[in-house]
């Protein structure tokens, strides 16, 4: 394959992709040890109600109100979990499954009852996302990565998730001490002096951010799985944070690189001609990954750590 | 339109399908009560998610074999094995790794998910795909619903509610006191297994009313709802299984006399609206019940307060305290304390000094464990015993109990 068609069709939804997963598993290593895995399910769930009501109030569909509806909705589905989980004594999961199966309601409903069909947004859409659609349209080949004029023109999901992934990363750099003290001793970090309630909830913001803007561009589905699968199958490779963390990454970019790969061009290889959803894929890869590791990680069994 | 609906008046499939949901509804949330209890409620949401390959792939198969593929039987029987497999998965990554439950729903869940809409993809671009309506497994349609179809979901919801009310006793020991059971012969794996069964089934005969999204909404909601007016195993079952029952029939119905009104989401939505009442107004448990006891408590001990400092002379700066005393009569508009707000303070201080004597003395150490400063001594201790602690105390005889 040329760089001529590689660079305006592929290049953009890979990176893209991988940005999305990679700022997807970083927290999730976190949550995944605080036994919050759930929490990206819930957020990714929520989101679309968020959407569609900024939708409504601007008329538009463009993408930072949105964005911003769709944080204003996970904050509050946290904060709404939190409430029915304090004020009612209930567990944590039948909170959540109560909270993001209604909000979900809620804005399925909504959707239902607009007039959408003029505008690019529907449930498909904010499930499964387009990765596909996300082409660099003016890019001729790799020279275009050095032309200014084709570099403005690159998807704006792009930018957005490159910012969303930088900020996780410095989030993470920044705050990896309290992170890691609060996350496997509570009891310790709260002795020294760590705010772990702040830092427990900073760390679900900083998922919720992330969660957005990875929504944004390839739909919820990708969060989800990108939120569990890496950061589960690193588990199984590792009993040190700081390897897990980097296995995770490793796997996040491979079932997205591969996920993208397969989804596009395997169809082809074995004679059909319609690509099939990236986004799916990609999660399918990540779920074979985490099945390799549980089979033959070195640490995969309770006992070995 | 609406009483239309409501009372079953829009034709033959509607009424099939309301019936049917509601059915479901109840089962639903009868099921959902044991689930919850065993604290497994989300597992019901990886479930749901891991049918959707097993329909897409039932209708490949149903398609190759030259049939309609459309078939409602054939793919709710894939959809039960693959979401059986995804509960396999689920089992498999939680006994023999180190992930916890809630890591291996959620792997689960994404997974299938992901794969589900690779498959439908790929249905999508398949000649005789094109007008499957699956899609409309994932939100639930029961628009242009076949009349056959309407009564699988009928039947299906019917036989579900069948089967849970006969284990219900059995689930509800096994939930509640799973050693217990066990000790009592119960084979608790094999129930544990009956109620992911369960689950199973009423997730599947949802999945084409509600879509396979929020059919988990049905297992979780109304048991976390029923919580809130019940400490007691059964009524919570069947409050919630009530709670089911109406949100599923009033959904169903209201879907069904206007355009635009999925069926899932508006069930889901009345069910919300049930636990958010539940929530508020339960008694006991409920948001207002305790704000009400929280009230009562505070007036109690301001008002002790107030009438400790009346009989010790002590000056009174509490606006809360002062606006109680002054409506209850105790204390005149200028500060003033009247006769009756001598005689409750007098007796205020002697109660006090009783459960001092009483907190002394050993005998009494069952009362004195009462002691919050609250509780009245007359409920604590007889007439009798309470003259006797008088004579201990000794000073002026005549204050009335």
């Amino acid at each position: 394959m040329t760089g001529a068609e590689f660079v305006p069709l592929s290049l953009t939804p890979l990176l893209i992709g991988t940005f999305a997963a990679i700022a997807c598993a970083l927290p999730g290593n976190f949550l995944l040890l605080r036994r919050q895995a759930l929490i990206g399910d819930a957020i990714s769930h929520v989101v679309l109600p968020g959407i569609v009501v900024a939708f409504l109030v601007t008329g538009v569909v463009s993408a930072w109100p949105m964005m911003l509806g769709a944080a204003a909705a996970s904050m509050l589905a946290v904060g709404l979990i939190e409430a029915i989980r304090r004020l009612g004594k209930i567990e944590t999961g039948a909170a959540m499954g109560v909270t993001f199966t209604a909000m979900f309601a809620a804005g399925v409903l909504l959707l239902e009852q607009t007039d959408t069909s003029s505008v690019h947004l529907d449930v498909e859409h904010a499930l499964y996302g387009n990765l596909e659609s996300l082409i660099w349209l003016n890019a001729t080949g790799w020279h275009s990565l050095l032309d200014i004029s084709a570099l403005n023109d690159l998807p704006p999901e792009l930018g957005r998730i490159w910012l969303t992934l930088i900020a996780v990363v410095v989030f993470t750099r920044v705050f990896w001490r309290p992170l890691k003290i609060s996350t496997f001793d509570p009891g310790f970090a709260e002795a020294i002096g760590v705010p772990t309630r702040l830092t427990g909830l900073a760390l679900v913001v900083v998922a919720a951010i992330a969660a957005v803007a990875a929504f944004d561009a390839v739909g919820s589905i990708i969060v989800i799985a990108m939120f569990i699968c890496p950061p589960a199958a690193a588990r199984m490779m590792t009993n040190r944070l700081e390897k897990q963390i980097l296995w995770s990454v490793v796997f996040a970019s491979t079932s997205a690189i591969v996920g993208y790969v397969l989804a596009g061009y395997g169809p082809l290889w074995v004679g059909s001609e319609h690509a099939v959803s990236a986004a799916g894929m990609i999660a399918t890869i990540s779920g074979l990954i985490l099945a390799l590791a549980a089979m033959f990680g070195p640490c995969r069994s309770a006992q070995s750590g | 339109m609406w009483l239309d609906a409501l009372t079953l008046q829009l034709g033959y499939n509607a009424t099939l399908v309301t019936l049917g949901a509601t059915c479901l509804g109840v089962a639903a949330g009868v099921t959902g009560t044991f689930l919850f209890l065993r604290k497994r409620a989300l597992v019901s949401d990886a479930i749901s998610h891991a049918t959707l390959p097993g329909v897409c792939i039932a209708f490949m198969i149903m398609v190759a074999l030259g049939g309609d593929g459309r078939n409602l039987i054939g793919l709710l029987a894939g959809s039960a094995i693959s979401a059986w497999v995804g509960l396999l998965c689920i089992g498999w990554l939680t006994k023999t790794t180190r992930l916890a439950e809630d890591a291996a729903i959620g792997a689960v869940l994404s997974v299938f998910f992901g794969f589900g809409i690779v498959l439908l993809t790929i249905i999508q671009n398949m000649s005789a795909g094109r007008q499957a309506g699956l899609e409309g497994f994932l939100l639930g349609s029961t628009a242009g619903m076949l009349w056959s179809d309407a009564v699988i979901i009928a039947v299906g919801g019917t036989l579900t509610l069948l089967v849970v009310m006969t284990l219900r006793r059995v689930m509800a020991l096994v939930a509640f006191d799973p050693g217990y059971a066990s000790a009592r012969g119960v084979n608790t794996d094999r129930i544990d297994l009956a109620i992911m069964g369960l689950a199973m089934a009423i997730t599947v005969v949802g999945l084409k009313v509600v879509g396979l999204i929020l059919i988990v909404a049905m297992l979780i909601i109304p048991p976390v709802a029923a919580r809130f007016w019940s400490d007691r195993t059964e009524r919570v079952v069947v409050i919630s299984g009530l709670i089911g029952g109406v949100s599923a029939y009033l959904g169903a119905a209201i879907s069904a006399s206007a355009p635009n009104l999925p069926t899932g989401p508006i069930i889901v939505l009345m069910s919300f609206a049930l636990f958010l009442f539940s929530m508020l107004f339960a008694p006991t448990r409920g948001v207002l019940a305790a704000v009400l006891r929280h009230l009562r408590f505070q007036r109690r001990v301001h008002m002790r307060q107030g009438l400790l400092a009346l009989a010790q002379g002590q000056p009174i700066y509490e606006s809360y305290t002062l606006r109680l005393l002054r409506r209850s009569g105790l204390v005149q508009a200028d500060g003033v304390v009247t006769d009756l707000g001598k005689s409750r303070a007098s007796k205020a201080l002697r109660d006090e000094k009783r459960w001092e004597i009483i907190r002394s003395d050993q005998a009494l150490e069952g009362a004195a464990a009462l002691y919050d400063g609250l509780r009245a001594l007359e409920t604590v201790l007889t007439a009798d015993q309470i003259a006797e602690i008088d004579r201990k105390i000794g000073g002026p005889q005549g204050v009335t109990p």
